[in-house]
């Protein structure tokens, strides 16, 4: 079975995450790192390939630090990786990076045949969660999102996910696409012996013309929308903080009851 | 510029709205400049009754349209097919729907088939010289953003407590018809195996509450002093990670960046440490109110109110003195 996992290169949540003048998400800050939540793509991916057989392509659309994504994903056990570098890539909204996923999707495929294409339930930089059903679409596969349970039997794949009010399992036959919540696992942390092997493993490095991806209909220029305006919250101001003394209670009773929460 | 606005109705299985619906409905009624609200109740096994009808009316919906497919409107690829016929046959300009990640999975099927502009998250929506322009709170609600839409449909999704719902003294009745829709094989492709609808739990619901008391590893497993505080302010139950992984409270009560995201008017943080993870789901609440034994735990950095304190004393004692002011 080939897998190939998404990944995405965010900056850190622990760090002062800012937004540009021209309203896009600072991405040079120096302390970017793998999104998170992609860790459990990659896990279930190459758990899976683990309990058959096949190899974890890991790829990632972004700029020159994007490579420190892919290679956490090599270093955790994927086999190859590939990059998507382009200045016009730039200021892409999610259908934009899903077009340009899309086209190395489909490069990979010509290739060596694609099974499964995985990729983590949200960016912790936006947190739209367009992309993976987005990217579905444009690949015309079937999409099990936010799976919590994932069992591939055969060329059937079978997904447990839990939504805000109800719970479902979903099923279709491969080739598919699921997305993976951090409820499905446990991601390893890759070993000294991984790393080492990481260096030695190939990263290829693609343009839009190599993907033959028109450059109008992405970056900017393919946006649908436009940041007009960013700024940072001012601090919450007027904050109490009081030590328990034997009435803090009746303290916070009181402070509802005067900004009429109660 | 005005055009029809279509609204997605999210129903229970019982056929009742949830409640961000009135806030899209209002905010419709708004944008649309007189145009038409289209109402869209997906007929997943529940008709809307004669009541819901004249609710959503009172709401300013100006067409019901029952959506029947031939296949679970569940599944987002017949739900986005579905959609999209309606927003052909309506005219309409614009589609809210509730920040629902089922709805998310929709929105950007429709962004790919249809070339809609789609803002998902909104926490507000104008229409600015002709064009749409959606406010959103991003990196935990430390950010607040405006984007404009520039293509010809927009597809905004609205997070709730963003919209002071209203309705319409003496509005007519709302025209109600069928849209039947016949579902691409492509579109079933996926089979919706089982689902489960989880049960009411009897307080309000937690995406959407205006109060929502939450309960971390502080509780240590105690969530009865959580939900006491809940019922006497009339607020939902609500988690940190830890408590639901620990199986103290079921995984829906997870708030956060991989749970559920709130921004309600009152927050309660009991025990909960306000690690960044959780804060992403909870920041751009209205007041934020925590209990917590250390005084450096994070949360504190967001509270307006702050108790250093032991919640096992602390809330018992709030709890207690709400329920005597209320007589
Ligand atoms: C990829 C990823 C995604 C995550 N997503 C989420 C998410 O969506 N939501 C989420 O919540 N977490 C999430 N987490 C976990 C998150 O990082 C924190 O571990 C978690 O939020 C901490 O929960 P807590 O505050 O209950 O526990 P702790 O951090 O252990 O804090 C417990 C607090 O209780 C206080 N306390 C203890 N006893 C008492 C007492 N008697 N009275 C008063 N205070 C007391 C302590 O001082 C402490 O501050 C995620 C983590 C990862 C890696
Ligand atoms: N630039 C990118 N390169 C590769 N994968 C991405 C990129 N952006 C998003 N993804 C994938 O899509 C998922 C959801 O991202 P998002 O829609 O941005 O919240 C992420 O967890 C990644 O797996």
């Amino acid at each position: 079975m080939r897998i190939v996992v998404c990944v995405k290169h965010v900056p850190d949540i622990q760090s002062e995450r800012a937004l540009g003048p021209d309203g896009r998400v600072v991405r040079d800050g120096g302390d970017g790192t793998l999104n998170e939540l992609d860790e459990n793509a990659l896990e279930a991916a190459l758990a899976l390939v683990e309990a058959s057989e096949g190899s974890v392509t890991v790829l990632t659309v972004g700029p020159d630090d994007a490579a420190d994504a892919v290679r956490r994903g090599l270093q955790m056990g994927a086999e190859d990786a590939v990059h998507v570098l382009d200045d016009a890539i730039a200021g892409s909204d999610a259908i934009g990076t899903a077009r340009v996923l899309a086209a190395a999707i489909r490069h990979l495929d010509a290739q060596q045949h694609v099974d499964l294409v995985v990729t983590g339930m949200a960016g912790l930089d936006g947190l739209t969660s367009l992309l993976p059903t987005a990217l579905a679409e444009l690949l015309d596969l079937p999409a099990l999102p936010l799976a919590a349970e994932l069992t591939v039997d055969g060329a059937t794949v079978r997904v447990r996910r839990n939504l805000d009010h109800a719970s479902e399992v979903l099923e279709a036959t491969l080739p598919a696409l699921v997305s993976v919540t951090d409820q499905a696992n446990e991601p390893r942390y890759p070993n000294f012996k991984g790393i080492m092997a990481a260096r030695k493993k190939p990263v290829t490095t693609l343009t839009l013309a190599d993907l033959g991806v028109d450059a109008s209909r992405v970056g900017l220029s393919g946006a649908r929308t436009e940041v007009l305006e960013a700024a940072a919250r001012p601090p919450r101001d007027d904050r109490v903080l009081v030590q328990d003394t034997g009435d803090a209670g009746v303290r916070l009773a009181a402070y509802l009851v005067d900004n009429q929460l109660v | 510029m005005t055009a029809p606005v279509l609204v997605l109705v999210d129903h229970t299985v019982d056929g009742a709205l949830r409640a961000p619906v009135a806030e899209l409905l209002t905010l419709a009624r708004d944008l649309s400049g007189g145009a038409g609200v289209h109402a869209a109740w997906p007929v997943d096994g529940v008709e809307p009754s004669a009541e819901v009808v004249a609710e959503l009316g009172a709401l300013g919906a100006t067409h019901v349209h029952r959506v029947v497919a031939d296949a679970d409107l569940h599944l987002s690829a017949v739900l986005a097919e579905a959609l999209a016929s309606l927003l052909d046959a309506t005219g309409s300009g614009l589609l809210l729907v509730v920040s629902s990640f089922e709805n998310k999975e929709a929105v950007a099927r429709l962004a790919v088939s249809t070339g809609a502009g789609v803002v998902t998250d909104a926490d507000g929506l104008a229409l600015v010289d002709g064009r749409y322009v959606a406010r959103k709170t991003v990196f935990a609600g430390t950010w607040t953003t405006a984007c404009a839409i520039t293509t010809p449909l927009a597809v905004v999704a609205l997070k709730s407590n963003s919209v002071q719902p209203s309705t319409v003294e003496g509005a007519p009745a709302p025209q109600i018809g069928e849209h039947a829709v016949a579902v691409s094989d492509k579109a079933r492709r996926v089979t919706l195996v089982e689902r489960v609808e989880r049960p009411a739990s009897g307080r309000p619901d937690l995406g959407s509450a205006s109060i929502v008391v939450v309960g971390g590893r502080g509780t240590e497993g105690d969530f009865s002093v959580v939900e006491d505080l809940a019922d006497v302010l009339g607020g939902a139950v609500g988690a940190t990670r830890v408590a639901t992984d620990e199986g103290w409270i079921g995984h829906d009560a997870q708030i956060g960046q991989t749970g559920v995201t709130i921004a309600p008017r009152l927050y309660v943080g009991l025990g909960v440490s306000g690690a960044v993870h959780h804060r992403g789901g909870m920041q751009a609440s209205g007041t934020i109110i925590a209990v917590n034994s250390d005084p450096d735990a994070p949360i504190f950095e967001i509270a307006d109110f702050g108790v250093v304190g032991d919640l096992f004393t602390v809330v018992p004692q709030a709890a207690a003195e709400i329920r005597r002011l209320k007589g």
